[in-house]
């Protein structure tokens, strides 16, 4: 089992979610993050001031697949995700040790 | 006619007094002495139309202070600061409220003896002598509103005008603090300076001595003159000196607008400012708060012609105007100087007009309006933004910059506009023919001569008086809280709840 953490644009989540969807994965976490990488925050003024925004709002996503199906999931998170701009964002894999459903009390593959 | 000199003393428009002056024993006996006696009148009967109007009126003012003003403030503070912002604009209404019944009106609007150029007295303390039948002055010979629409409207000028300076103070004063400020300032500052600009006699009462001294002869007509001269004389300062303010842009903008400076400068800069981000918290609180304000403040200066007569529409239209015209030069100017027109720069402008056409209304034209509106967005906009940072002094929601700035504009500007070759309304006059309101001689000199001093004594006046309240406040209370409490915010240090619970 691995966790695949995705840190993609806002807008992209409804691409994301169904081409997850559609290789037959169940569930996913997702958190409204803030953050920055190669690209460049932005400038907000409000009559006088003028605040360099650094932060970036973006989408983090956690999704456990199964260790078969890691490389199908990455695929289609980057295809669905990808705009060629910078700021499209990154994936993080990891690996996870044990899972369990908690109102059955499945554990591992069969819980996910 | 020897009364002509002191005809343009009787054009400024702005509050009036009492027909209560009209039974003033002592100015009662001496007309009586020298004029031929008028028939009997009956007592005048207030126009159902014009009390409807006025009501109507002081209701849309309450609506600029709430929730207007409040949200407009609100929206630009910081999450933890939305309530108190709220609340101190709702705190200061309220205690204001019952100065104004209590001694207020009376210190704004009878005469004040020896300090009459500057202040009024207590003889309506409580409200004293006031009924349904009594009757207060309009702009128009013969023509009155019951004396409560007049205290109730005035009440809501007096409520709000406090209220402006909150925004410059913001996020960083004491609610205790501010409400001993709110009670000081109104009494000492504000409560005299509408005195000194609206305080006078009335059409009528002028009528009556002007024509004393036309029908009288001989020792009567010097009597008769001195006693118009004693009429003429019963008024504020600056109505005496002929400065024109038809709804409040020295008694209600440059006063607040300098007091906040005085307060931002007192109270010193928020912690972090410069340093930390402060953005608005929610401009859409923000844009709804500018848009009630425009709506209410038809009410404000359509509401101080005092009746809905012809002269009403002039403005109306204008309040609209200008307020157009200041809303898009402010976007033009930010849009080239900043790279985009941004939303808070629609409501900054939009605001700024409503300031600067707020003395000019019932007096410019509509070019002359329009002229008006684009001036003052890019004088304001430099004051926020290239002003404000080079002297680094923190007003939190550009009160001073729009304020008291637009304010200045709209006063001088009104003194130019008033000009009749420039589609002005020109000068009242209600001397020359008694009885009726005439066209009276206009000098663009002397009139912005008489603008500017009335700007100058309320700079001196608020700016000063302010800053020692401010400072007084600061010795007995003290300004601002601890450096803990700041950052924690108002809402929990002062009132224990939270805006927002997502």
């Amino acid at each position: 089992m691995k966790l695949i953490t995705a840190v993609i644009k806002p807008f992209k989540l409804e691409e994301v979610r169904s081409a997850l969807t559609d290789l037959g994965l169940q569930g996913m976490t997702v958190t409204e993050v803030k953050g920055y990488g190669r690209q460049k925050g932005h400038t907000e003024i409000y009559r006088g001031a003028e605040y360099a925004v650094s932060f970036l709002p973006k989408i983090k996503i956690e999704v456990v697949v199964p260790g078969a199906q890691v490389d199908k999931a990455l695929a289609a998170i980057q295809r669905a995700a990808k705009t060629g701009q910078i700021g499209d964002g990154k994936i993080f894999v990891s690996p996870i040790e044990h899972t369990v459903r908690i109102r059955t009390g499945e554990s591992d593959d069969d819980a996910l | 006619m020897e009364f002509r000199a002191m005809a343009r003393t009787a054009g400024v428009l702005g509050a009036l007094g009492v027909v209560a002056l009209l039974v003033d024993p002592a100015l009662a006996q001496d007309a009586a002495s020298t004029a031929a006696p008028a028939a009997a009148a009956a007592p005048p009967v207030p126009n159902k139309g014009d009390s409807a109007f006025m009501y109507v009126a002081a209701v849309l003012v309450l609506l600029m202070t709430v929730p207007g003003l409040a949200l407009f403030y609100g929206g630009l503070v910081r999450t933890k600061n939305m309530l108190s912002m709220m609340m101190q604009v709702f705190a200061t209404l309220c205690l204001v409220a019952l100065l104004w019944v209590l001694y207020g009106y009376s210190m704004a609007f009878t005469n004040g003896g020896g300090l009459n150029d500057f202040v009024g007295g207590f003889s309506k303390a409580f409200l004293k002598g006031v009924d349904s039948n009594s009757l207060a002055a309009t702009f128009s010979n013969g023509v009155y509103i019951p004396e409560y629409t007049y205290i109730i409207f005035q009440m809501t000028f007096a409520c709000i005008t406090p209220c402006l300076i909150l925004g410059a103070v913001a996020e960083r004063l004491k609610f205790s603090a501010m409400l001993v400020f709110m009670a000081l300032w109104v009494t000492f500052i504000y409560f005299p300076l509408a005195h000194m600009v609206w305080y006078w006699g009335g059409p009528d009462v002028f009528a009556e001595a002007a024509k004393a001294v036309a029908s009288a002869t001989g020792d009567a007509k010097v009597q008769a003159q001195a006693h118009l001269d004693a009429v003429l004389a019963d008024a504020g300062i600056g109505f005496q000196w002929g400065a024109l303010d038809f709804a409040g842009g020295t008694v209600v903008h440059i006063n607040s607008g300098i007091a906040a400076l005085a307060g931002c400068l007192i109270l010193g800069r928020r912690i972090g400012y410069g340093k930390e981000a402060m953005p608005p918290h929610s401009l859409v609180l923000t844009m709804v708060g500018a848009a009630l304000l425009w709506v209410g403040w038809f009410g404000f200066n359509v509401g101080s012609n005092l009746e809905i007569n012809q002269f009403a529409g002039v403005p109306f239209i204008n309040t609209f105007i200008a307020t157009c015209a200041a809303g898009l030069s402010w976007m033009i100017v930010e849009w080239i100087a900043k790279g985009k027109p941004s939303a808070l720069g629609m409501a900054s402008g939009v605001v700024a007009g409503l300031v600067a056409i707020t003395p000019a209304c019932g007096f410019a034209g509509v070019m002359g309006a329009i002229v008006l509106g684009l001036v003052v967005s890019p004088i304001c906009f430099f004051f926020c933004s290239v002003v404000k940072s080079a002297l680094g002094y923190d007003d939190s929601l550009d009160v001073f910059g729009v304020h008291c700035i637009g304010g200045i504009v709209g006063a001088i500007g009104t003194g130019l506009l008033v000009n009749p070759e420039w589609g002005g309304a020109g000068i009242a006059d209600y001397i020359s023919k008694p009885g009726e309101m005439v066209a009276g001689t206009y000098d663009m000199a002397t009139q912005v001569i008489a603008q500017a001093k009335m700007v100058g004594l309320t700079l001196l006046w608020s700016g000063l008086g302010s800053a020692i309240l401010f400072k007084l406040v600061d010795i007995i209370i003290g300004l601002r809280p601890s450096e803990e409490k700041e950052r924690e915010g108002l809402d929990l240090v002062d009132h224990g709840e939270s805006a927002y619970h997502y």
